[in-house]
């Protein structure tokens, strides 16, 4: 109570020293909010097939359209407005992107943990499978499962799941392993607490540092895994275009010159990407106590 | 050994505790193939055998690495005995199965390191309350002032409750992880040098507060410490360990005048003495040599290395722990070749 400065306060100010992660963090948050409002700022609802003039298909930036507004990135082979298709893409992705995200941090920090834990068979099971899993390209496990499962929001957050636990499981695994000898679990031990109790009140929220990291690269990860998908014509049916989608629509079109189909959507993608990508490794160079100056 | 044994509160019956390492997957299959493997196991604690008297404290005595804190954990439930069995009235401390779980809450325990003992994500009175909010003690409307009486009682302020480990000092965490212990209304404390590290003021503190709570709560407690001083200070009786084994056990005062295993007499003489009115520097006597590895424990008696009166017999013969001249103080000693119990 002596100390004004709240943990998060303290990990902010050493943050805010890194310019590049402070304008990569906003970002993320400008296109996460526009993302969340695209229904409010988009100029079009680019599901809405009524509202697609195919007169006005393949147009390029700044082509005034019919309906009497500005296409400003142009227009893609279904007369689609491509500011408005990348905005409600973008929220497509962020969303699958996140909840993916969170289903594999539940499940593969509750494996990792309770292998660490119990040890034993129980710990060598749980491990070397995750490690047998490890060993497949991410990218080949989601094409099989999603080619099974069928398209749709939920068989791909769950093909994106199953392609990312494993990293997950492992870190918690390592993390928890060197928290299980710590005294304060031999203390839950000897009161006696449940082992429930223990990994989930004392072992998991020692070990979240190492987990945000994993956490934020794994969204990053599975936010390109989906577009990967998507352009493969394995992820979200062709209604609800997916960022993946809208590129893989307008590739047939990049030697003719309509590049932006492709283009502005690829460009959108690579820079939530990258942001994602460059906020997650202050963050890591922060809880890393190794790596702190 | 007659019938003036008092009954026993907890019983320790020829505990073991071996750790074992698991081998990992090549070693295991260089096993199958047939190539000798080397398990490295080490024998931490060797058949002991002691019992604790309802209200007494003993002390557990010896060097780093000699088992003491691993007998200490096993005693409290944390590892499972490798064999024999700890049990208090009549009731064993473990379960049995593949994975044991410990079956009471009357046998609590007090850890070496405050920094490392209490959950640093947990606030003080969470960490107080969850044990007995987990095992009925106290309703979860009546925890708050059941932390607060706990609080209270180790001398800390009742506003404690809200805070984290790291706002506190080593002496005053000391003070929480004893709350913890207490909260669960145990019949039996193991405290494993509770005091080893903290500062030399604090630790007077807090041999005090031991004092006060043993004697206001009738407490029974096992007192692990390789500090003689802070031993003899609170302890009714003392058991000396070496490598795994109890060498020597009886009461304090009697141990302290009249040691009668090499070892403990040994042990006895290392501690600097600073001797007032006179011109002479006393010098103390260390031990020859180093503890042997638990690895491998020697042969017969496990001192013998180190051992003045070692002779052909302690190589091969391992010496029973056994009454000695007065059996009735119930001073015994594992040695072929005692000492005559002079000062």
């Amino acid at each position: 109570m002596t100390e004004a400065s709240t943990p998060l306060a303290r990990f902010w100010d050493e943050f805010r020293h890194n310019t590049v992660a402070v304008i990569a963090l906003g970002v993320v948050i400008a296109i996460s909010i526009m993302a969340i409002a695209a229904p409010l700022i988009s100029p079009q609802n680019p599901y809405d097939l009524a509202n697609l003039v195919l007169m006005d298909a393949r147009r390029p930036p700044g082509f005034v359209g019919s309906k009497g507004f500005t296409h400003w990135l142009g227009t893609d082979a279904q007369g689609r407005d491509l500011l408005s298709a990348i905005l409600y893409g973008l929220r497509i992705s962020i969303q699958i992107g996140l909840i993916a995200g969170a289903i594999a941090f539940a499940l593969g920090a509750t494996l990792g943990a309770f292998a660490a834990f119990f040890g034993g068979r129980i710990e060598a099971l749980i491990m070397r499978v995750i490690d047998l899993q490890l060993s497949f390209p991410a990218i080949l496990l989601a094409l099989v499962l999603a080619a099974l499962l069928g398209q749709g929001k939920w068989p791909l957050i769950a093909a994106l799941v199953t392609a990312q636990y494993a990293y997950f499981a492992r870190t918690a695994h390592g993390a928890a392993s060197a928290e299980r000898s710590k005294d304060y679990v031999d203390a839950a031990l000897s009161t006696p607490l449940a082992a429930r109790r223990v990994v989930f009140r004392h072992i998991l929220p020692n070990c979240l540092p190492p987990l945000i990291v994993v956490a934020t690269v794994q969204v990053a990860n599975s936010i390109a895994l989906e577009a990967t998908l998507s352009f493969l014509g394995l992820g979200l049916p062709v209604t609800e275009p997916s960022l993946g989608m809208l590129i893989a629509n307008g590739f047939q079109y990049m030697l003719s010159g309509r590049y932006w189909i492709s283009i502005y959507p690829g460009v959108a993608l690579i820079v939530l990407i990258v942001a994602i990508n460059l906020v997650g490794d202050q963050v890591r160079d922060q809880l890393n106590p190794r790596l702190r100056r | 050994m007659t019938t003036a044994q008092p009954a026993m509160l907890v019983e320790v019956e020829a505990v073991s505790k071996r750790f074992t390492p698991q081998l990992s997957l090549g070693d295991r299959l260089a096993a199958l193939l047939g190539s000798p493997v080397e398990t490295r196991t080490v024998h931490a604690v060797d058949r002991v055998s002691f019992g604790l008297e309802q209200g007494e404290v003993l002390g557990l005595v010896g060097e780093s690495g000699c088992g003491k804190s691993t007998l200490g954990r096993v005693i409290a439930g944390i590892h499972p005995p490798s064999e024999g069995r700890a049990s208090i009235a009549g009731e064993t401390v473990m379960g049995d199965g593949r994975t044991p779980l410990k079956r009471t809450t009357r046998i609590q325990m007090v850890f070496q390191d405050p920094f490392a003992s209490l959950d640093p994500r947990v606030r003080i009175g969470e960490t107080i309350s969850e044990g007995p909010l987990a095992h009925g003690l106290v309703s979860r409307t009546d925890a708050p002032a059941y932390v607060a009486r706990w609080l209270t009682a180790v001398g800390l302020p009742v506003e404690a409750a809200e805070r984290f480990p790291h706002q506190f000092s080593g002496g005053q965490r000391q003070r929480v992880a004893i709350a913890r212990a207490l909260a669960m209304q145990p019949d039996v404390l193991v405290c494993d040098e509770p005091v080893a590290s903290l500062d030399v003021s604090i630790q007077a503190q807090i041999i005090n507060l031991f004092l006060k709570l043993r004697r206001e709560l009738g407490l029974t407690m096992l007192f692990i410490s390789h500090d003689l001083g802070v031993v003899r200070h609170l302890c009714d009786r003392v058991a000396i360990m070496y490598l795994g084994r109890i060498v020597e056990i009886g009461p304090a005062a009697e141990i302290f005048a009249a040691p009668r295993h090499p070892y403990t007499r040994a042990l006895l003489d290392s501690v600097p003495k600073l001797v007032t009115g006179s011109d002479e520097l006393v010098t103390f006597k260390p031990i020859q040599g180093e503890l042997p590895s638990p690895l491998s424990p020697p042969p017969g008696c496990h001192f013998h290395q180190r051992c003045p009166r070692a002779e052909a017999r302690c190589r091969s013969d391992a010496p029973q722990l056994a009454g000695g001249t007065d059996e009735g103080t119930g001073h015994r000693v594992s040695c072929h070749f005692p000492l005559a119990g002079e000062a």
